[in-house]
């Protein structure tokens, strides 16, 4: 993908590319085209592969493939509402998923483009590299024999001797960092800008490197989120964490074993009403912890957004937080049977929170709760019981209860939610259906027939951390800044070449002086850089 | 003192939206009256390639000087100002049109450091701050290129873009001075967005003179003249046109690429992860990739210089999106409260 065809660019050459060019435009109509052997075809297929066409196609190919990732939404960004869009759709939505549209950047399509731009960017740029390698040692090449074909010509002539002449414009190429080679007496040939090329190959070298520590990265990396109130512990073994996703080649055993105490959590909103969209917008997020290394020495360390803590082999990142209610239930005798900060999940900007508390040990039947934590709380008829401000001006508990089995089926279940499968609603006082609590900090209800009482003692925040390793990462870093400085390098670079030929001219004695210029691409400044080097030294003219 | 400075802000868009109005009105009729002169001299263009072939000996038109073509391509015909060979009506023109735009770059400029000096933080952080910051450096741009060459037939299609995106910004963009969200507290802001900003206002450049470009190309290739695109005869030739959008993006692509590296590393810090595939992220992706593609095709020996420059467009109009839909109408991490 580096460049065109490397017979018509990688070396400056007047001549015409050889007829069989691989990136051709294909056969004509009555040609007879010779017959391949498998050989023959892989040949071709390479050919085709790496030629520039084919990498321009899957270039614009990857650019347009990599779109329906914005617009549909991704299971690894967002599995929720992935599932939503599924449910929403259902006659598309099945059919998308088996496509890969939920995960695209990982679907074999995707896959398959980049992998073939990265084997043509292979196959176009280790023989452009064997080719410069041969080119930056080599002389430049021998002067045509008519320069006034060159897109830059100037002729004068000079009173001087023909060896002079040579002289003197050898020096002025020099000084303009051109490599000088004299291949007979009359002519000079000079090369510049060899960088040019260098810069190209190791932008597209680069590049592979950035894709090897994608790889090494998704192959060695891990990360683990937990949600961690305040005044809790955290200890990095694999059962403390709430989700964790090692990359295939983790040893999940050798976690460095540190722990981690969230000792304060500083939250801060915005109050100002003024400012569309602004009201209740987060301003600042500081978690205060105790760190202690695997070496037993305690710190403390202030982890805030943009600011993580470095663990050693992983990262700490503050990437959420909320409420956890304190939440003690009793059974008919008074004895506390469930007592704990209980973290609700924050559905909106307002911190709307959702949860359940499960009561596993409640005689005769297992008890549970759900509903909402809301820090400002509003109940409404139409939106039901929803928080107006992210702070706990106004903390409310607004919880349904059920009873029977907690785990029917002993299968893992969300601590978020109850499964009320096998659960029945606790009837209200009033005859109702079902039992409607509302606590704020203090108030305790007791719960109708013998089923004893729920109090909510008050609220802690709770910080959610992901922890995150990828080694990776500074390959990629490095292999990115190295293709932006061989970028750079390509696109500013011009690569020129200049030839002198110094002849007599007819009768006079003088000497004709005629230097052609040769650019890369088209380039405006050959012409002024042919002058420059011809007037370089004005009086001489 | 904050409603001040935030009023004085407004005061200086909308100054400033008038008076870029009125100088892309002069470049207009700059470019008409230039174009009315030339009707008079019969078929410019035809003149203009022998003039610059028979300058030197090398090929046609490689020689032609960007740009500052107008001695050649007037080449001292008609001209009722012997010194520039342009009428003197146009010149003057032109001379208010750049008073005008040097005080409305001005006025942007006010705009925006009051704007930062109201909000006591980096004046990137909604919509509309990208957008009047855009326009800045778009103008910026516009007026630093300028003093290096003559630049007056482009103003007006400068200015077109600027006013409209000015315009969208006092309308659909207004937002209220505010505060941060956490993640958005770094001075990787200052570096990140800075430069994706630049990057825009030269891609802006770039895009414009491609669209040009292809305009100029298909009018020279037609050998049409006259009537509705007889103000393109003030314009460089064709070659050149697409010469100066060329080096508008060598300039740009280095720098998006230094973009999303700073936008990855920022990434990492504010969200744990250097690429997340975020819809952003997807489009500046994609932009990369496509303005990757125009670069390749246009150092591809055999592709027409006309369907790179297609390819640049295309680029153009995923920049756009990324910045007029993809903010608003996506859900990702880089969706802003209030725009």
């Amino acid at each position: 993908m580096s460049a065109t065809d490397e017979r018509t660019r990688a070396d400056l050459s007047t001549q015409p590319a050889p007829p069989d060019g691989g990136d051709g435009s294909g056969s004509g109509g009555g040609v007879t085209l010779p017959r391949l052997g498998p050989g023959g075809w892989l040949r071709y297929a390479w050919r085709q592969l790496t030629s520039m066409r084919t990498a321009l196609f899957l270039l614009l190919l990857l650019a347009v493939a990599a779109i329906p990732g914005s617009t549909f939404p991704q299971r690894s960004i967002d599995a929720a509402r992935t599932a939503q869009w599924i449910t929403d759709h259902p006659t598309a939505g099945p059919v998308l998923d088996r496509l890969g549209f939920f995960e695209v950047y990982a679907s074999p399509w995707f896959a398959a483009i980049y992998l073939l731009l990265f084997v043509s960017l292979i196959g176009c740029v280790l023989p452009r590299s064997r080719i410069h390698w041969h080119q930056l040692r080599a002389r430049p090449p021998r002067a045509p024999r008519r320069l006034e074909r060159l897109a830059a010509h100037r002729e004068v002539e000079t009173d001087e001797t023909p060896e002079a002449v040579l002289e003197r414009l050898r020096t002025t190429l020099r000084g303009r960092r051109y490599r000088v080679h004299a291949h007979d007496a009359s002519t000079l040939s000079a090369e510049k800008g060899y960088l040019k090329e260098s810069g190209n190959l190791v932008f597209h070298l680069a590049l592979i490197g950035v894709l090897v520590g994608v790889a090494w990265g998704h192959l060695l990396g891990w990360k683990g989120d937990v949600i961690l109130p305040v005044g809790q512990t955290f200890a990095n073994t694999l059962s403390r964490y709430d989700t964790f996703s090692p990359g295939p080649w983790v040893d999940v055993s050798g976690l460095d074993p540190f722990t981690l105490r969230l000792d304060r959590m500083h939250v801060e909103f915005e109050s100002d009403t003024t400012g569309r969209g602004q009201f209740g917008a987060p301003r600042d997020f500081d978690a205060t912890t105790t760190f202690t290394d695997a070496a037993g020495q305690a710190r403390e360390e202030s982890i805030r957004v943009n600011h993580p803590l470095e663990t050693g082999h992983g990262t700490v990142f503050l990437l959420g937080n909320g409420y956890a209610p304190h939440v003690t239930v009793r059974d008919a005798d008074g004895t506390v049977i469930y007592s704990d900060a209980t973290p609700f999940l924050p559905q909106d900007n307002f911190y709307t929170s959702v949860g359940a508390v499960k009561v596993p040990g409640a005689d005769p039947d297992q008890l549970g709760f759900a509903g909402f934590f809301l820090p400002t709380g509003v109940i409404d008829d139409q939106r039901g019981p929803h928080s107006v401000f992210p702070d706990t001006l106004d903390p409310q508990l607004a919880l349904t209860a059920f009873e029977g089995q907690l785990f029917p089926s002993g299968a893992p279940q969300s601590v978020y939610t109850l499964d009320t499968e096998a659960m029945t609603p606790v009837p209200g006082k009033d005859g109702a259906d079902q039992l409607r609590i509302l606590l704020r900090p203090g108030q305790t209800y007791d719960l109708p027939g013998a089923r004893g009482s729920i109090t909510f003692d008050g609220v802690e925040r709770f910080a959610g951390l992901s922890i995150r390793s990828d080694p990776g990462k500074t390959l990629t870093l490095v292999s990115s800044l190295l293709a932006l400085a061989g970028l750079v390098l390509n696109l500013v670079v011009r690569r020129r070449r200049v030839f002198v030929r110094v002849s007599a001219a007819e009768g006079t004695g003088r000497t004709v002086v005629s230097v052609g210029g040769l650019a890369k691409d088209d380039d405006e400044g050959m012409d002024d850089e042919v002058d420059a080097v011809l007037t370089a030294d004005e009086g001489h003219r | 003192m904050n409603d001040t400075l935030a009023q004085i802000s407004s005061y200086s868009v909308y100054s400033a939206i008038v008076v870029l109005f009125l100088a892309l009105g002069f470049y207009a009729l700059y470019l008409a009256r230039v174009a009315r002169a030339g009707e008079a001299e019969v078929e410019a263009a035809p003149e203009r390639e022998l003039v610059a072939a028979g300058g030197t000996t090398s090929s046609v038109g490689t020689d032609e000087p960007v740009g500052t073509d107008e001695p050649a391509s007037t080449g001292g015909h008609v001209g009722t100002d012997a010194a520039t060979q342009e009428p003197a009506r146009a010149r003057k023109a032109a001379g208010i049109a750049w008073t005008l735009t040097l005080l409305g770059t001005a006025l942007v400029v006010a705009a925006v450091v009051t704007r930062a000096v109201e909000v006591a933080r980096w004046p990137l952080g909604n919509m509309y701050e990208f957008a009047i910051v855009g326009a800045m450096f778009t103008l910026l741009a516009y007026v630093g290129w300028s003093s290096r060459r003559d630049l007056r037939w482009l103003g007006a299609f400068v200015l077109a873009p600027v006013l409209a995106v000015l315009g969208s910004a006092v309308t659909v963009w207004w937002t209220e001075g505010s505060a941060l969200m956490p993640s958005l507290r770094s001075y990787w802001i200052a570096i990140h967005v800075t430069v994706a900003t630049m990057t825009v206002a030269v891609f802006t450049l770039g895009a414009v003179i491609g669209a040009l470009y292809l305009l100029q190309d298909k009018r020279e290739t037609s050998g049409g003249g006259g009537g509705r695109t007889a103000f393109m005869s003030r314009l460089p030739s064709a070659r050149a046109l697409e010469r100066l959008s060329y080096s508008a993006h060598v300039v740009a692509f280095p720098m998006w690429t230094f973009t999303v590296i700073a936008g990855a590393i920022w990434a990492r810090q504010a969200w744990g992860s250097y690429w997340n595939w975020d819809p952003k992220e997807v489009w500046s992706f994609v932009i990369w990739v496509v303005y990757a593609a125009y670069l390749h095709a246009r150092a591809t020996t055999g592709w027409k210089r006309q369907n790179a420059m297609w390819i640049a467009l295309i680029g153009f109009g995923c920049v756009i999106l990324n910045f007029a839909v993809v903010n608003v109408f996506f859900v990702g991490q880089h969706s802003y409260s209030g725009l």
